[in-house]
């Protein structure tokens, strides 16, 4: 594909090298290692346990629901599962961890080594297959809230997030400008969404985005990696595109500046601000540098059987990057019309294949879908799920446009008149009087406006087509149900043989 | 002969035939914690008046003809390191001074649908870290056989609670001895059983891989009562296994034929106490009396016991006691929070250290850095795995000798109890109480300490007997046989 770049890297001398680390809060109806419940937005300190306050005594027992969504996750990301995979304590203090470690997994991760493929919609970069690394499970940690004002420091901490279970997956680092990270985390996120594994809204943090990014610079010398830093706090797709053309246009900056490269300095963890749109250093955690890794003793490995692997595999759902082959190759669909449909969410795209089958013709049921379908939904704000008509019922109606019963306006009338009496395509033409015009009806129609209207006619053999404009609404006025290009047609084809 | 100097197996009988009620019996034990305790300071927490109310509650169920729990009416003393709905538990910590836990560890809940009395939270070494009990920030715990002596720990105020019939059953916990050896010391039965055969769920954690529950009685049959209470898999605890429980209550007493003991002849060397090997000798010739085989085995890798044990363990305890930070429960430093001059990340840095500083004593200090440095970058492979290597070897060597005998035969500890402040200022002397009862930890298999005799002194001398995994039957039934051949589990401290 050529590339139109918006932000082109043929006139700079360097290469953005960008890694994702998303965190994935997964849908279970409880935590990771108690039965709490885990739902948002609940008063704090309401969905704690002994055993996610990290109280004395108190022991994990791990939810397998959660390692099996995991395993989904794992599996439509083409990741490999190991047979054995086991829990390690990462150990540090933070007032949001009460036990003063994160079980997570360190060197057997449940997972590694997939991939997931991006693409352009607007041929800003190239298709390509972004390499995943690992994902691994491990527990949420709750949230500490800073409140300085006064100038008294008064941190409060609220441990119902604490132990929910997180899915951290990791790319490599093959991302080579914003535009690709945050086609990667839009990928991502589809794809988490069809598997139902996750809310994935980035404003409550069931998705969360961290960026690894530096640049490889071209010197004299040779090429020059400069140190890499972590962005976090990056809450929307806006977000992680900004942040990381920010940070990649201070790092040249700081380059040309101080020289440093790589391994000159540790690497620095940067917050993004979305007020002044800039990222800003973050202090170091004291412990950070090490996390003392060791074996959880209180957990007991995961083993898992290839038929647990296979009967998983056979769970998982027709994914994106397939939909959207099948909409182009079986449906002749445009990348635009595509993607509005596949980013509804599999349930939206399911219908569009039973009406695109119904009807034989699958960008007829596209328009309908990503117009008149789409718009109603919009407006109730309403998912597919719940929209009344099916895709039997609304096949009937496009059936009716396809025989030339009706035409396109008049069906979005009849359309609305059965969203709202919920009756049937034919029920609601007959009660509003709509029905096909006979042609040779509409032939003696056009006869008679061409011969009544000398004027117009006139007007249009001395080259104002639209004049006849006028004919159609006489037409319109004696018989509603004319089809308006049709009496155009006609009345045109008539005048020429005057 | 006096009520508490029954047997708890003989209370039950009692109670149930209305020769004895809850209430005379909890009365009478606490009668005689009132003459002695203040000598022995068994107890960190006794309320009297609630520990009755429990007893009269149990009469009055059985007087209404309720049906009631194996232990009915029958008081128990619990270590103070099991939480406790409602009860301070401290562990005795300071940084755990005044934590009363919102639920109950599930031994507790076994003992309190067994309708058990809960009679008072025993001392211990702090967070269980120590073998004389000299660690609690509490009080000392003074052996009733010589209130001179410690009692053993960590579990001494339980031990120590037995011995002077303070209570007729007791809760534990050991990591590397901790019931066995105070048990050793202070002339009672304890019993360590198989890792994951009780639930740990509740249990302040030690050493995670390491801790088990178990039952401290005067008597072998007690064990067993206690022990079948305790016993079974739980679904809070993920290491606490699936497997069958033995009716260890009604086989106790049978005798088992054709039993072979191992011997390891590395147990005998230069550092055990003379005394207390002539009586390790004399209960293996009892045995041999009672048709037993004897039999040396090789345990090639047990002297590597001590430097592993105490690589584990601290490594388990440097996480596991992360939690006590003052951010959420327990003692926080009286510092700093609002500190002006400092900015907020400073100041939290510093509430952490001042209140582990003040919180913790000097043992638990000296694991958590021990722990913190073996799981350190640089360091992990060298100590941390290298230990789970040798771990795994000492597993083998107890597969290996486990397949040609029942039990091993041994002693329990190389000295027997010794004086107060003596050995408190030598980590590594303390350290080497555990020579001969951390490899069971380590290996994850039962044993139990029984009383084989006396030494010149007066003080009680203890035999180990160990079993694999999930053998506990087997175990009580030896002790059982040992136990009906002798008399040393029926003296009691003059004191």
């Amino acid at each position: 594909m050529s590339s139109p770049a918006t932000q082109s890297t043929d006139d700079v001398p360097y290469t953005v090298v960008v890694g994702l680390e998303v965190h994935v809060q997964l849908k279970t109806n409880t935590k990771l290692f108690c039965r709490c419940p885990t739902i948002f937005g609940r008063p704090p300190n309401t969905q704690t346990c002994p055993v996610c306050l990290g109280l004395p005594g108190s022991l994990p027992v791990m939810n397998r629901h959660a390692f099996e969504l995991s395993m989904k996750t794992a599996l439509a990301l083409n990741c490999t599962i190991p047979h054995f995979t086991k829990w390690d304590r990462k150990n540090y203090f933070y007032p949001d961890l009460p036990k003063g470690y994160q079980t997570s997994q360190f060197d057997l991760p449940m997972s590694e080594h997939g991939h997931l493929n991006i693409f352009s919609e607007d041929d800003e970069f190239a298709d390509k297959q972004i390499r995943i690394l690992r994902a691994h499970l491990e527990e949420d940690a709750g949230k500490s809230m800073h409140d300085e004002a006064d100038g008294v420091a008064d941190s409060r901490i609220d441990l119902n997030r604490t132990g929910t279970p997180l899915l951290e997956i990791v790319s490599e680092p093959d991302m080579r400008s914003a535009a690709e990270a945050k086609a990667y985390l839009q990928e991502l996120r589809l794809i988490l969404l069809y598997l139902d594994v996750s809310d994935c809204n980035m404003q409550e943090g069931s998705l969360r985005c961290d960026a690894n990014v530096n640049l490889h610079i071209d010197t004299p010398d040779g090429t020059i990696a400069t140190p890499i830093v972590e962005i976090k706090n990056m809450n929307s797709f806006r977000a992680v595109h900004r942040g990381i053309e920010f940070e990649v246009g201070r790092q040249y900056s700081l380059w040309k500046k101080n020289k440093q490269v790589l391994g000159d300095m540790p690497k620095q963890t940067r917050g993004w601000d979305e007020g002044s749109q800039v990222t800003r250093a973050q202090r170091e955690k004291e412990e950070s540098s090490d996390y003392r890794y060791f074996p959880c003793p209180d957990l007991v490995p995961v083993i898992v059987t290839d038929e647990e692997i296979q009967a998983m595999q056979q769970t998982i759902c027709t994914l994106p990057a397939d939909l959207r082959k099948q909409l182009f190759d079986d449906h002749q669909l445009t990348a635009h019309t595509s993607a509005v449909i596949i980013n509804q969410g599999l349930g939206f795209a399911n219908y569009f294949l039973t009406l695109a089958t119904i009807i034989d013709d699958g960008r007829l049921a596209g328009n309908w879908m990503q117009g008149e379908v789409l718009r109603i939904l919009n407006e109730q704000e309403q998912t597919i799920e719940q929209f009344t008509l099916s895709a039997a019922e609304l096949g009937e109606l496009l059936k009716l446009i396809q025989s030339d019963d009706i035409d396109n306006s008049k069906a979005k009338d009849v359309f609305a008149m059965m969203m709202e009496s919920g009756q049937s395509a034919a029920d609601v033409m007959a009660e509003l009087g709509i029905e096909k015009v006979d042609s040779s009806q509409l032939e003696e129609l056009c006869q008679r406006l061409v011969n009544n209207n000398p004027k117009i006619v006139a007007d249009v053999q001395n080259g104002n087509q639209k004049a006849v404009g006028a004919l159609i609404g006489q037409a319109r006025n004696e018989n509603s149900n004319v089809d308006p290009g049709q009496v155009r047609e006609i009345c045109l084809a008539l005048i020429e043989k005057l | 002969m006096s009520i508490i100097s029954k047997s708890a197996t003989q209370q039950r009988e009692m109670m149930r035939t209305g020769e004895l009620t809850s209430v005379e019996l909890t009365t009478a034990y606490l009668e005689q914690i009132r003459s002695r305790e203040s000598a022995v300071k068994a107890f960190v927490h006794l309320d009297e008046q609630q520990t009755l109310d429990a007893a009269q509650q149990i009469d009055t169920r059985r007087a209404a003809g309720e049906p009631l729990g194996d232990l009915a009416g029958i008081p128990v003393a619990v270590k103070d390191n099991l939480c406790c709905q409602g009860i301070p538990t401290t562990c005795a910590s300071k940084f755990l001074s005044d934590f009363i836990p919102p639920y109950d560890a599930t031994v507790i809940a076994k003992l309190k649908t067994a309708d058990a009395v809960l009679i008072g939270r025993t001392n211990m070494d702090e967070f269980a870290m120590g073998s004389s009990t000299e660690n609690s920030a509490i009080q000392v715990t003074n052996n009733p056989w010589d209130l001179q002596c410690i009692p053993g720990g960590s579990s001494g105020g339980s031990a120590a609670c037995i011995a002077a019939d303070f209570a007729p059953l007791a809760l534990g916990s050991d990591t590397g001895g901790s019931i066995r050896q105070p048990a050793a010391l202070c002339g009672i039965v304890g019993l360590k059983p198989s890792y994951g055969r009780v639930s740990r769920y509740g249990l302040v954690a030690f050493a995670s891989s390491l801790d088990q529950i178990g039952p401290m009685t005067s008597n072998v049959e007690d064990a067993a009562l206690l022990l079948q209470v305790l016993a079974g898999h739980d679904s809070h605890d993920s290491t606490s296994a699936d497997v069958t429980v033995d009716s260890y209550v009604e086989n106790v007493t049978q005798p088992l034929s054709n039993l072979t003991l191992g011997i390891v002849d590395e147990h005998y060397g230069d550092g055990l106490d003379i005394e207390i090997k002539s009586s390790i000798e004399e209960a293996i010739r009892v045995y041999e009396s009672l048709g037993a085989t004897i039999k040396h085995v090789e345990m090639p890798h047990a002297s590597y016991g001590i430097a592993t044990y105490y690589i584990i363990a601290p490594c388990e305890a440097s996480s596991n006691l992360a939690r006590f930070d003052g951010a959420h429960y327990g003692q926080r430093a009286d510092t700093c929070m609002t500190d002006q001059q400092s900015t907020s990340e400073d100041a939290l840095t510093r509430m952490y250290r001042s209140s582990r500083a003040a919180g913790f004593g000097d043992e638990v200090k000296r694991r958590i850095m021990l722990g913190t440095y073996a799981l350190s970058e640089g360091y992990y492979d060298a100590f941390y795995l290298k230990a789970l290597k040798v771990r795994r070897l000492i597993q083998q060597d107890y597969d290996n000798a486990f397949k040609d005998i029942d039990l091993l035969i041994g002693p329990v500890t190389a000295r027997s109890a010794f004086k107060q402040g003596e050995t408190i200022a030598d980590p590594m002397a303390m350290y080497m109480e555990d020579l001969f009862t951390v490899t069971a930890n380590l290996a994850g298999v039962a044993g139990i300490s029984v009383p084989c005799g006396f030494t010149d002194a007066g003080l009680p001398i203890g035999m180990q007997l160990q079993s694999a995994p999930f053998q506990e039957d087997k175990l009580l039934r030896a002790a059982y046989m040992f136990q009906n051949a002798t008399d040393w589990h029926q003296r009691r401290p003059k004191v």
